[in-house]
């Protein structure tokens, strides 16, 4: 449990030496408060200071089209296609979806081509010190603090980063950039500081227990929240794809145009979609915006409590966020609430 | 980028060689499928595989011969999409891709010394056949055996030499009936509910399995319920649409419960809950 400090202006010098070892994912604005994770090769175009970005890190562990298969007329190879990266600069709801994803895709039978892909990938992840806007819930999710899933975390303070240094390839990355100085009891005097601060800023958004959460939905599934939804979602699959825990995937053909090769590709997909849960004889079986939404509510606060022993919602806000029907979750959970009380 | 070849991949593909073609409607064909090296499939009755063929894709389809056919096993396919329509187009000595077998079959260990009734609509005769094709092939372990099937009109009656078949047999009580009958027509008309028999029934030693088109589970579950059938002696075998067959796609999720892991063969007791099941 080490822990070093980086000096703010060294901190250019740092992204570099490392994007000179292999490809540096970070946050990036786009402008209207807008934030994208992309490759960098300085720390001047990195923005330490972000709301999530528009699609959370899931992205390089599962990529919006991936090829599975590559094949031509007379044999087929299964491949993975990936990177050497580090991301840097996570915050902690990243971190805790990543860690829902790791688990989804390491039980059997094994997905190796996410797993060959998060092998590959070094997280540095970053702590917030206040709440990024009105949608985020990341208290009630329990992912305001960070909760391990990094090689190195990154807490700032005005003058110096301090970073724990967690897993040995984390270690090995101090020691190659070499600029690092170790940590005194005044810098830890200091986190433990700033941490009890942040308990003040941080308050649980709604008035439940996180453990409650999932008891709520064992009462509600014919709740009259969802024919709310049902009257409000577009199904535009925005919250889903957003979502730093959503997985669901399509599995595709596309031949060449020499017509004797070809890949199989996986691509994201979205319960919310109209055609997600229909079968070839014609059948629907979530056949309203309702039902998906409830479907989609009950991915993040009832199955996964059940399979995984935790919520797959991470409280970051996107689908909120990214929402054209202004369908907050908080709200969402907040209706949920006062019909039970 | 790096590319790396994936041995491990549970997405590759066994080549399956076609060795028989049949045609059993204007929709429907027969496959016979051989695996290389005479390998075998090595599945459970109900449980489905992923065939496809490079280009047009991948789609579920449920195994619908018994395991004790041999070195082989049938796909009986509907013309309905763009890789069903392809592999229609596929010939004896073709191959197609084979992933598999996937999903929970029927607890054919549970069936052993108990009655069976065994009940069909329309296309659910398909993953049926290969329940009916073991209980057939090990006729002594089981008790008495009906198959009930009820089809729309004469002519969406599948495997119909089969089908003889089964009604010459001592051993088994077959009856069939149709919703719409033509003049040639010497069987039942009427809904499925009206074939289950009053007589044959020691509600606890009875298992009754019922595979056919949604709409049909909640008329021939209560049916059954009627007659005092325990809940758990109520096999279903739901239709979804499993992508990935490994849990993880989400099409074929069913609430909490995934058809491709958890079924697509459910005993009625695990359901009866789950609102979005039936």
């Amino acid at each position: 449990m080490a822990y070093v400090v980086l000096r703010k202006d060294r901190f250019d010098d740092f992204v570099s030496a490392l994007s000179a070892q292999r490809k540096v994912m970070a946050p990036v604005s786009r402008g209207y408060n807008q934030f994208e994770f992309d490759e960098v090769h300085s720390g001047r175009e990195i923005a330490l200071s972000y709301i999530p970005t528009i699609l959370p890190p899931k992205k390089y562990f599962m990529p919006q089209r991936e090829t599975l298969i590559q094949f031509n007329s007379d044999s087929a190879e299964a491949v993975v296609d990936f990177y050497n990266m580090v991301i840097l600069g996570v915050h902690t709801c990243d971190l805790a979806g990543i860690q829902c994803l790791n688990m989804v895709f390491s039980e059997r039978p094994k997905d190796y081509n996410y797993l060959v892909r998060k092998n590959n990938i070094t997280i540095i992840g970053l702590e917030c010190n206040d709440y990024c806007d009105k949608y985020a819930s990341c208290t009630l999710m329990s992912a305001e603090l960070p909760n391990g899933g990094y090689d190195l975390f990154i807490t700032e303070f005005d003058e110096y980063l301090l970073f724990h240094v967690s897993t040995q390839t984390g270690e090995d990355i101090i020691n190659s950039v070499g600029i690092f100085e170790p940590a005194n009891a005044s810098h830890m005097s200091r986190l433990a500081g700033y941490r009890r601060q942040k308990r003040s800023i941080f308050n649980k958004e709604l008035p439940v227990d996180s453990k409650d959460i999932a008891a709520l939905f064992d009462k509600s599934f014919n709740s009259r929240v969802w024919d709310g939804l049902n009257e409000r979602c577009l199904a535009c699959g925005n919250c889903t794809n957003v979502c730093p825990t959503c997985y669901c995937f399509d599995v595709i053909d596309e031949p060449a145009l020499d017509l004797t090769t070809g890949r199989r590709y996986r691509r994201w997909d979205s319960c919310q979609l109209e055609p997600f849960a229909r079968v070839a004889g014609g059948a629907n079986f979530r056949e309203s915006r309702g039902h998906r939404q409830r479907h989609r509510y009950y991915r993040k606060f009832s199955y996964p409590v059940r399979k995984f022993f935790r919520y797959f919602c991470t409280g970051c806000g996107r689908c909120s966020r990214a929402c054209m029907a202004n369908i907050v979750l908080k709200d969402v959970l907040r209706d949920l609430l006062r019909e039970h009380q | 980028m790096n590319r790396q070849i994936l041995n491990s991949s549970h997405f590759s593909v066994e080549r399956g060689v076609i060795v028989k073609a049949r045609e059993l409607s204007p929709h429907d064909k027969l496959f016979e499928i051989a695996l290389p090296e005479g390998k075998r499939l090595h599945h459970d009755p109900g449980q489905f595989v992923e065939v496809s063929v490079f280009g047009a894709g991948e789609a579920p389809i449920s195994v619908c011969s018994s395991p004790t056919q041999g070195d082989t096993f049938d796909l009986c396919i509907r013309d309905v999409g763009r890789v069903t329509h392809t592999i229609h187009t596929l010939r004896e000595g073709d191959t197609l891709g084979v992933r598999g077998p996937f999903g929970r079959g029927f607890p054919v260990r549970l069936f052993e010394g108990n009655d069976l009734v065994l009940i069909a609509g329309g296309l659910g005769i398909v993953p049926l056949r290969s329940l009916v094709q073991y209980v057939i092939s090990n006729r002594r372990d089981f008790g008495k055996v009906s198959i009930l099937l009820g089809c729309k009109t004469p002519e969406d009656v599948l495997f119909g030499d089969e089908i003889e078949q089964w009604n010459k047999r001592i051993d088994v009580h077959f009856v069939c009936t149709v919703d719409k009958a033509d003049p040639e027509w010497c069987g039942h008309v009427g809904v499925i509910t009206s074939l289950i028999p009053e007589e044959m029934l020691i509600p606890e030693r009875t298992f009754a399995v019922i595979v056919g088109p949604p709409v049909m589970y909640k008329y021939v579950i209560g049916e059954l319920l009627k007659k005092h059938i325990p809940d758990r002696q109520i096999i279903v075998s739901l239709e979804r649409h499993m992508k990935c067959g490994m849990g993880r796609c989400g099409h074929c999720q069913i609430e909490n419960l995934y058809c491709c892991c958890d079924g697509p063969v459910f005993h009625y007791d695990e359901i009866k809950h789950i609102e979005e099941a039936i």
